[in-house]
């Protein structure tokens, strides 16, 4: 019995700990003071201006754009490079499984230094090209995680039985091979969205001057204080995906099965 | 078979190339960098700067703030692990949901959210005198970092600890208690080193980014508390001296190389966490 309530009782206080700080941001995000101090009385005002403010509009739309292209390349490049991995030698294999390890043993901002230094050193501009290059270069090996499984799983039998039947190669990879290993280049995306749209270092390091995403645009003003909008915009993010997430579990059982099953895997 | 081989080359290259042209060719920056003065004349000034007092004092306390948060990430973890393990397999993509969740915030934002918290009229010590406890001033020192560190890799821990736990077969637990193991030597001879690659991949997960960390520093030590990650930053964006900066990396990847090396002795790999 007391077992049971000691477990119920660590439970919830990891979750406080896990959550107390979103519940402070929306807190705040109703605080008619711009102080983070104290409570001013409720207001949605921040709500409102968030909207007309560009800057950090700019900023959100930056970010989407970014994480969408970022996910989307990295996926397209790790998926390709699975299926050609696959069918490497067994020391091909182990050398650029190691390679595809680095960036994400190494540390965030050793790796984001060194990006710096190569644009810079090769005379590349910093701006929305270089940031792209290097959320791409740290989403890859996630995307190779997720769907390398996947390919291993699948094996080369019935591709090569596609072939006999008479299939081009493009043809039975889209009919045969992409089919199965789609959850894995699903699951790839989504990671590399979150990793992009949350990641700070990288982006601070190879973004120059003119741009902001969402985190560096936090960055800038934790000196002079965050501006409420913020707070706002980040309570709607939080929400939404929240929302996302819940519709998603509220799926036809069915297919609800499936997708566990999946994650066993 | 020669068609074959050119086809999986061609379709692996843009991967290899984009590995190569911006991994690898940017490492070798660093070291280039690193190992090299203004003049461009080979030297190991920048890596031995490291020995001068003001970067061994913020080697040395990322080293000690990165081994505490470290363990007491493992700590916390693990019994949780054991509990989420306990719960209904149904509820598997529930708790991973829960974990993964926090990350939709910017984590800048959440770990500002724990100065409101933290301050000294902040949230906590309010409930804190409100129950006639006394004050703590926790924001602005190394425990403040700490904190910090502990909540934002929390869940690096949890999910590989869990995610090995569950692949434990129940039976072999059933097997030590039938062949008499009581419940603690059950847990030691028995799930803990079932569950090591699942810690080796935790601790890694969290050791590394704390060690390197300058964020949280920054926000959570009131900018006065420089550990390593916050000297090699301002080498780059503030002092201009990159050379200095790449030499410090340098050092800095030393102590990841050694990390590496002993997380494949124990055989954790990182796709535990996936």
């Amino acid at each position: 019995m007391t077992r049971q309530f000691l477990r119920k009782f660590y439970l919830c206080l990891i979750f406080i700990i896990l959550y107390a700080p979103i519940v402070t941001l929306m807190v705040l995000s109703f605080n008619a003071s711009k102080s983070r101090a104290k409570w001013g009385g409720f207001t949605l005002k921040w709500y409102v201006q968030l909207f007309q403010n560009e800057a950090i509009m700019e900023a959100l739309y930056l970010t989407l754009i970014l994480s969408f292209l970022s996910a989307l390349i990295a996926t397209v490049l790790g998926t390709a490079a699975c299926i050609g991995i696959n069918r490497m030698s067994k020391l091909s294999q182990s050398v650029i499984m190691g390679i595809t390890n680095i960036p994400l043993l190494n540390a965030e901002i050793v790796t984001g230094i060194s990006l710096m230094l190569a644009f810079i050193a090769f005379g590349i501009d910093l701006g929305f090209t270089t940031v792209l290059i290097g959320h791409i270069a740290f989403n890859v090996p996630y995307v190779i995680l997720s769907v390398m499984p996947r390919v291993r799983q699948t094996g080369n039998a019935s591709y090569e039985a596609a072939l006999d039947l008479g299939a081009t190669p493009l043809y039975a990879f889209f009919k045969v091979i992409l089919p199965d290993i789609m959850p894995g280049i699903l699951s790839g995306f989504l990671l590399s969205f979150t990793m992009s749209l949350d990641d700070f270092i990288i982006t601070y390091f190879t973004k120059g001057r003119g741009i902001n995403t969402l985190s560096t645009k936090i960055y800038s003003e934790v000196k002079k204080g965050i501006k409420p909008e913020m707070y706002a915009l980040s309570t709607l993010l939080f929400l939404s995906v929240l929302l996302l997430l819940i519709a998603i579990n509220f799926l036809p059982s069915k297919q609800k099965e499936k997708r566990q099953s999946e994650i066993h895997t | 078979m020669n068609k074959k081989a050119f086809q999986k080359y061609l379709i692996t290259g843009p991967y290899l190339f984009w590995m190569v042209a911006f991994t690898i060719i940017p490492l070798c920056m660093i070291f280039y960098y690193g190992l090299t003065d203004k003049t461009g004349a080979f030297t190991l000034d920048n890596v031995l700067a490291i020995t001068s007092l003001e970067h061994a004092k913020a080697l040395w306390l990322s080293l000690l703030l990165s081994l505490a948060s470290t363990a007491i990430c493992l700590i916390m973890a693990y019994p949780l692990a054991m509990i989420l393990k306990s719960m209904s397999v149904s509820q598997h993509s529930f708790i991973v949901f829960i974990f993964i969740l926090p990350m939709w915030m910017n984590f800048l934002l959440r770990t500002l959210a724990w100065q409101t918290l933290l301050e000294k009229n902040g949230v906590l010590n309010t409930i804190l005198s409100s129950l006639h406890l006394p004050k703590q001033n926790i924001i602005n020192t190394p425990y403040a970092i700490i904190f910090g560190m502990v909540y934002n890799f929390l869940p690096f821990m949890v999910l590989p600890i869990y995610n090995v736990l569950i692949k434990i077969d129940d039976n072999v637990i059933h097997a030590a208690r039938d062949l008499g193991a009581n419940s603690v030597q059950t847990f030691l001879r028995v799930i803990f080193p079932l569950s090591l690659p699942g810690v080796v991949s935790g601790i890694t997960m969290v050791f590394i980014p704390a060690l390197t960390t300058f964020v949280i520093s920054n926000l959570l030590g009131g900018g006065k508390i420089y550990l390593i990650g916050n000297i090699i930053e301002q080498e780059f964006t503030t002092a201009y001296n990159w050379h200095l900066g790449s030499g410090l990396s340098l050092v800095l990847m030393a102590f990841i190389l050694i990390n590496m090396l002993f997380t494949f002795k124990f055989d954790g790999t990182k796709g535990a966490v996936l």
